[in-house]
């Protein structure tokens, strides 16, 4: 879908007056979307180039992201809503449909920003031999896919987008592939963000289908009717497994700090200001849709504020650098989703300044951290300390963005916390009004106690391990210029509010509310109130904490704690052990369990069908009366059948029974006037029969058994209920009238319109000619397949195996005897003959290309049989091959002649010629399509009949040579 | 009579003269034979795109063998749905080929491509035909090439498999033959419109056993989708058989959920007393336990082959769930799933295959071995082709999904129908996660072993182009459903079917 087909451009003017157009937005917008992913490919272009090609690149994309969205800053701000659609999947509602209010603005501004200041950070930050092009690229996909999160106008756009947030930031967290630990936080990622992304479809589906719109304005107008339907709280709970999943809450944390295994740059871009932040647009984006109901404020503030309270506690106590960021951005997620939760408008705003000071202060703390990591080669508190002296800068950069999180004035921090302070004193959680501003300060305290001891023991007081302190020192300018932008930003948050965030702050509060708040006030100082109270409480617990630290760890590690990755892992692998051990049982290959399980649906259809449908078995048709004969023939038949089934290891002896149901079907196409059936049934049965004794022959002559006594009693009442049903059905169908068919028309046209006497002939070279053509054509892939499968026997362990095979059946002395070479050399010439009279013959009476090749096949086989292999095979002159290719091709030329007449594919056509002595003979292209398929069955009868042969002779030499070797060694 | 009447059968007269052509040529000059294999794959792509072209102003197209009528005679029918099937089939086979001609793999075995061509003959009639009987006789052609393709290049895995695949399918041809004889004793025709009128008139007495006959050919159908419990042929037949046959059988699956979406609609709508619709209500359930068999295995595969072959199973279970609301959006949803599951299923075939042939000893086992060649890309293949597959974005799996997401929003069961399919994806994300983890992301130094073959990239053409496809299909979602909802309409509108088959001719 070209971006540049974008076919209706509109400008929604929300609040303000009509103001001048931006220029080009569809362009502008398509860009922001297009322009990461387009930088994503040319660094994969040229991959192998040198590092500052992938970077600068990647800078260079988001540079020129950041200067768009500044770009339509202005009118944005002012109220205008920039949208561009064109269709993509109408069918579903699912549009190319993007667009930007405030919202959207600050984290897309947020997105390339950062993105900026990382790619800078991290173009330093990798080592040398590190693969830059691709992380640069991933890093590109992430940030596109961010992007589009965040100005998509259409809800299934958006979430493609987020879905293909969960798969790039797989590549990023996993780019230290040969990392075990690095693969499996990756797989977690991908597992529980990609998984809540999945429930999210569920949920954004109802809410599209409930508001009747995927389109995004539509659906953010549709509060009261989504909030009406009995399906707001499925709706409700899969969203807020998606926002929950992606932003890493209780109890979806756990893949957040395991996501630390991915290099600084990506932990201080993914945990900052997007990926985990989706969570928290998703929910301020649907705020006017979603809350305000007492479910919404219920889980969503418990959730969030749980969260924060145990991210605080955990993060207190963690040693390595990220970690311990890692635990507090779960933590300041909590605030920031129990702040929406509140669904009061000021808490709104709260949460829009605290993500802004969020991303610039954890942005800042994470790429501190990579310095510090890369400097002493630890990250390791227990081994750092007093490092203020060696790197001052990386000190000040870092104490600055702990004071931010901590809360200290006159940091950007302290204002929002304040506001969030406030604002849990007008809610009551659970009836009890105290309860969320208790914990809230208590987690206040605990994140300046996390904030203090991340600033406290790295920098100051005195280094623990003189060996990474040895090498500690400031790194170059290009790794501490981007965190000493975000420490800037931090503190021009706190000093001039007013100046650079409360237009901003105002209008995407606007626009997350849905109607238009008052130009917020931002101060430092509002006065005593209860919130300085709590935010003083606060601080000072935390400080209290810092002091104390030791004793608090000594406790915190004496209570066992649950390891939610090691629980996720052993549960995977518990599932996994499970589901394989299933999987294998009932895949299990076995033929037997196949069949059983066919013809067990087979029985239960038929059951089902005859219950529900009803109506009688046995039909009105006047029945035949039975002739002695034809008893006795069917008590032969079913004393064949038993014998069959007695004998069932006695591979010779079943054929023989077999043999004896074919010819007894034959007796009954003859009784019942069917010559043609009769004739082709008797040919099919002496062809097969000699062939598969051909093949029995190098068989184990009793095979093993395969089946306990228990599954034969199953099996054989379930063959019994098949029997029954197979058996019911051709009773239901004899007794019944056939009533008016078709075959009355191929009676009535046969002779005028194909031109032949014997109407079967004719349904099968014309009515349903194409029918025989594949038929014809199965039987010639027989023949290839036979071919391609035996011919190699002579290889491998096959080959092998046949040279060891051993005689297991007694041999009459006399291998070719006399009599019956003789009789066979004469009978020959009379079987060409009737093959070729009975082939002729075959469109008026019965017969045609098909007996008539059996009965040809039969006279050579005989052949075979009688005068060996060798002396028939060296008489031959047409190969098998030539036969097959020849015969399908005679009948599809046969077929396509009519086309030159103007006529369908296979249509026939017929004359009478008179001949000198044979008289009036007719000639009809049905012939010629007869010929083909003559040449087609006979050249795979034949086939089959000499890969047979072939095998048997090779495996018969080897056994002579065999025993003429031991008969000369015994004799010796 | 125009050359555009006559096009009809040229998707099975190309593959059947190319076959015997090939068969010919192969012995003596082997390279005229792999050239007319490949342009017979190039014309069948070429006259399947024409009747794509002509089948997008509605008509329903008829073509009567011999001149005779229906329902006398066999007339091919050539819809929207059997032109996305002819096209499609033909866009697999030039795939396939090409992998198996530039792998060199066609030369494994004896007469790969004669048995390539005559499966083509077999799927593309079984697209084509408008007759029962005949729709027989190609799933015979079918059967029996594949059993034949299947083997080739041969080993006792693939001999044993082989024995299960064609003896389970036989039992099945059977079983049609047997419902084939019922219907024709009821509706003395084998037309399939012309039995679709037939079957309202069938009295009281004969309705059980009408029944029994729709449902077992809907059994017929469901052994060859490999819908569950009908599936255990599957998994080991496809994993162990060369892999652009692999690639190729990809849409074996996809002719049983065809024909289902034939013949339910055209016989057994409606009118068909109480065979009307015979076997919806199983279909959802059985559907969601295909999907959760299907992704159940990709979970725990311990090779991509593997891999591949249960995902093709789970992915005939998501598209059965669509094919079980028998509705025109539902339908819609199907066949836009069809084509996507079609695809992605051959390009990871291939992709392991790209694999496999890199890694030595390690095969495509999930199994950590020693970095080899071209490893980044073929991360990159292996990631496209299991993102279509599990159904993310942005390629046209995840579209698929939401397309039969919301067309079963109003069925009974949705729910779970909804949580099949989003908890398979998931199930199928972390399976594909892992294996490919293990594969190109853990390494072990290249110990004293053989030293991993040097592989040119030409392998990796099949893959890219199938996956590319794939780009195009998502790309072109908007085109690409609205003729799948004609489609959709056509065959649910069977009156249409009826009136076009027995009324022109």
């Amino acid at each position: 879908m070209g971006k540049r087909a974008a076919t209706c451009c509109k400008k929604v003017t929300a609040k303000k007056e009509y103001r001048s157009q931006p220029m080009a937005v569809p362009a502008t917008l398509s860009t922001l979307v297009v322009l990461p992913f387009v930088a994503a490919l040319l660094i994969a272009a040229f991959g192998g180039a040198q590092r500052w090609v992938h970077s600068g690149l990647a800078a260079a994309g988001s540079a020129i992201g950041l200067a768009l969205i500044l770009s339509v800053a202005g009118p944005v701000i002012g109220g205008d809503i920039l949208s561009v659609s064109a269709p993509w999947v109408p069918a579903i509602g699912l549009d190319f449909s993007l667009m930007i209010d405030p919202l959207g603005l600050m984290f897309a501004g947020l997105i390339f920003g950062i993105g900026l200041l990382v790619v800078i950070f991290g173009h330093f930050y990798l080592a040398d031999g590190e693969a830059t092009g691709r992380f640069f690229a991933s890093l590109m996909l992430f940030q596109g896919a961010m992007v589009g999160i965040v100005i998509s106008g259409n809800i299934l756009l958006l979430l493609t987008f987020w879905e293909l947030t969960s798969l790039s930031s797989f590549l990023l967290i996993g780019f230290w592939r040969h990392r075990a630990d690095a693969r499996q936080g990756a797989r977690m990622a991908l597992a529980i963000t990609g998984g809540g992304g999945l429930v999210l479809i569920a949920g954004m589906l109802m809410l599209g289908i409930v508001a009747g719109s995927f389109d995004l304005m539509t659906i953010l107008q549709s509060g009261d009717i989504v909030r009406a339907s009995p399906l707001y709280p499925v709706i409700l709970i899969l969203i807020l497994i998606g926002c929950f999943t992606k932003s890493a809450q209780f109890p979806f944390h756990f893949w957040l700090p395991h996501a630390m295994a991915a290099p600084t740059p990506v932990s201080a871009y993914l945990h900052s200001a997007t990926m985990v932040k989706a969570g928290v647009f998703l929910l301020a984006r649907l705020w006017p849709v979603l809350a305000g109901t007492e479910l919404y404020t219920g889980i969503v503030t418990s959730v969030g504020l749980f969260t924060m309270l145990f991210g605080a506690w955990a993060a207190l106590f963690r040693h390595d650098l990220k970690g311990i960021l890692a635990y507090s951005t779960i933590s300041q997620l909590g605030l920031l989703v129990m702040l929406l939760g509140f669904s009061i408008e000021m808490a709104a705003v709260a949460a829009v300044l605290h993500i802004l000071n969020h991303a610039a202060f954890k942005a800042a703390l994470f790429m501190t951290a990579g310095i510090v990591d890369h400097e002493t080669g630890t990250r390791d508190i227990r081994r750092l300390g007093g490092l203020a002296k060696a790197m001052p800068v990386t000190a000040l950069i870092a104490t600055i963005a702990a004071g931010a999180m901590a809360g200290i004035p006159p940091l950007g921090g302290f204002i929002s916390k304040e506001m969030m302070l406030y604002e849990t004193l007008e809610i009551s959680l659970f009836g009890l009004p105290w309860l969320v501003p208790v914990v809230a300060t208590v987690a206040a305290a605990l994140s300046a106690g996390y904030s203090l001891r991340y600033a406290w023991q790295l920098f100051f007081g005195r280094p623990r391990d003189p060996e990474p302190q040895a090498k500690a020192h400031d790194p170059a300018a290009g790794m501490w210029i981007s965190p000493a932008f975000l420490a800037v930003l931090a503190v021009l948050l706190g000093l001039a509010p007013m100046l650079i965030a409360a237009p901003l702050v105002t209008a995407v509060s606007s626009a997350v509310i849905g109607r238009a708040v008052p130009e917020v006030e931002l101060a430092l100082w509002h006065g005593v109130n209860t919130a300085l109270v709590m935010s003083i409480i606060a601080v000072a617990a935390g400080v209290l904490m810092l002091w104390r630290h030791g004793t608090l760890l000594r406790l915190y590690e004496g209570v066992r704690h649950l390891d939610a990755k090691h629980l996720f892992e052993r549960g995977l692998g518990m599932m996994d052990a499970a589901v394989r051990k299933a999987i294998m049982l009932v895949h299990r290959p076995s033929l037997q369990r196949m069949l059983f399980a066919t013809f067990a649906v087979v029985a239960l259809v038929m059951a089902e069908g005859a219950w529900i449908g009803g109506g009688s078995l046995t039909g009105t048709r006047e029945g035949l009366p039975a002739s002695p004969v034809a008893i006795f023939a069917w008590l032969l038949l079913i004393a064949a059948t038993i014998a069959v089934l007695l004998n069932e290891r006695q591979r010779f002896r079943v054929l023989i029974y077999i043999s004896v149901i074919g010819l007894i079907i034959t007796l009954g196409f003859i009784h019942l006037s069917a010559p043609d059936l009769a004739l082709t049934q008797i040919a099919v049965e002496v062809v097969t029969i000699l062939l598969l004794l051909l093949a029995l022959n190098l068989l184990p002559k009793t095979p093993p058994v395969l089946s306990r006594p228990s599954r034969r009693w199953r099996d054989g009442m379930l063959a019994i209920l098949g029997g029954l049903g197979i058996g019911g059905a051709s009773w239901a169908m004899l007794t019944r009238d056939p009533g008016q068919t078709i075959s009355s028309f191929h009676l009535a046209n046969s002779y005028s319109g194909g031109g032949g006497k014997n109407v079967v002939n004719v349904i099968l070279v014309d009515f349903r000619a194409f029918d025989t053509m594949g038929e014809i054509i199965v039987l010639g892939i027989a023949g290839l397949a036979i071919y391609a499968l035996l011919d190699t026997t002579s290889r491998g362990t096959a080959g092998e195996r046949l040279r060891t095979w051993q005689e297991d059946m007694p041999h009459s002395p006399e291998s070719h005897p006399v009599m019956f070479v003789m009789a066979t050399r004469i009978l020959l010439p009379l079987v060409l003959a009737a093959g070729l009279f009975i082939f002729l013959r075959g469109h008026n009476e019965p017969g045609g290309g098909f007996v008539a090749a059996l009965v040809v096949a039969i006279a050579f086989m005989v052949q075979y049989l009688a005068s060996g292999f060798d002396w028939t095979d060296s008489r031959r002159r047409i190969g098998e091959h030539f036969l097959i290719a020849a015969g399908v091709l005679l009948a599809i030329a046969t077929g396509l002649g009519s086309l030159l007449f103007g006529a369908n594919f296979l249509t026939s056509a017929f004359g009478y010629f008179t001949l000198p002595l044979v008289g009036e003979l007719e000639l009809a292209t049905a012939l010629l399509f007869d010929l083909g398929v003559f040449a087609v069955v006979f050249g795979a009868v034949m086939q089959t009949l000499a890969q047979l042969s072939h095998i048997s002779q090779r495996a018969a030499r080897a056994h002579a040579a065999r025993s003429r070797a031991s008969s000369a060694e015994n004799g010796a | 009579m125009s050359v555009a009447t006559h096009l009809a059968i040229a998707p099975v007269v190309i593959p059947a003269i190319a076959a015997p052509l090939a068969l010919l040529m192969m012995r003596r000059r082997r390279r005229v034979g792999v050239g007319i294999s490949l342009l017979s794959c190039s014309a069948m792509l070429v006259a399947a795109l024409t009747l794509l072209v002509l089948s997008m102003d509605g008509t329903i197209r008829t073509y009567a063998i011999g001149e005779w009528a229906a329902p006398f005679g066999i007339v091919l029918v050539v819809d929207r749905l059997s032109a996305i099937m002819l096209t499609l089939a033909a866009s697999l086979s030039l795939i396939a080929m090409l992998h198996a001609v530039l792998t060199r793999t066609d030369r494994d075995g004896w007469h790969f491509h004669p048995l390539f061509q005559f499966q083509m003959l077999g799927l593309n009639g079984a697209f084509l035909t408008g007759d029962l009987f005949n729709l027989f006789v190609f799933f015979e052609v079918l059967l029996i090439a594949s059993y034949g393709l299947m083997l080739h290049g041969q080993g006792p895995a693939r001999l044993k498999a082989g024995i299960q695949y064609v003896i389970v399918n036989i039992v099945g041809s059977s079983l049609f033959l047997i419902a084939l004889g019922l219907l024709y004793a009821l509706t003395g025709t084998l037309n399939m419109a012309d039995m679709g009128l037939q079957v309202a008139a069938i009295g009281p007495d004969d309705q059980g056993l009408l029944r029994v006959a729709a449902l077992l050919l809907a059994t017929v159908f469901a052994i060859k989708a490999a819908l569950v419990p009908l599936h255990l042929w599957l998994p080991r037949t496809y994993a162990v058989t060369t892999p652009a046959v692999a690639a190729l059988f990809a849409i074996m699956t996809k002719v049983g959920v065809y024909a289902m979406i034939r013949v339910v609609p055209l016989i057994f709508g409606d009118d068909a007393g109480a065979a009307a619709w015979a076997p919806a209500p199983y279909l959802m359930p059985i559907a969601i336990l295909t999907a959760i068999v299907g992704f159940a295995g990709v979970f725990v595969a311990r090779s991509l082959s593997e891999q591949a072959a249960y995902a093709i199973i789970g992915s005939t279970g998501t598209l059965m769930i669509a094919v079980s609301a028998w509705q025109v959006d539902s339908i819609t949803a199907a066949l836009y799933y069809l084509v996507h599951s079609t695809l992605s299923g051959a390009a990871l075939f291939l992709v392991a295959d790209v694999v496999a042939r890199r890694r030595g000893s390690h095969v495509d086992h999930a199994s950590p071995g020693p970095v080899f060649a071209h490893r980044q890309l073929a991360a990159l293949l292996f990631m496209a082709a299991t993102i279509a597959t599990a159904g993310l974005p942005p390629l046209s799996g995840f579209i698929g999904k939401l397309m039969i997401l919301q067309s079963v929003a109003d069925i009974d069961g949705w729910a779970w129908g909804w949580t099949a399919i989003l908890a398979t994806t998931l199930i199928g994300v972390i399976g594909f996660a892992r294996t490919g983890s293990a594969i190109f992301w853990k390494s072990e130094p290249a110990g004293d072993g053989p030293s991993l073959p040097l592989v040119a990239r030409t392998d990796m053409v099949a893959p890219v182009i199938a996956l590319l496809l794939l780009v195009a299909l998502s790309a072109a979602a908007g085109p690409a459903t609205a003729f799948m909802q004609d489609a959709a309409g056509q065959i649910m509108n069977s009156g249409a079917t009826v009136r076009a088959v027995l009324e022109k001719g």
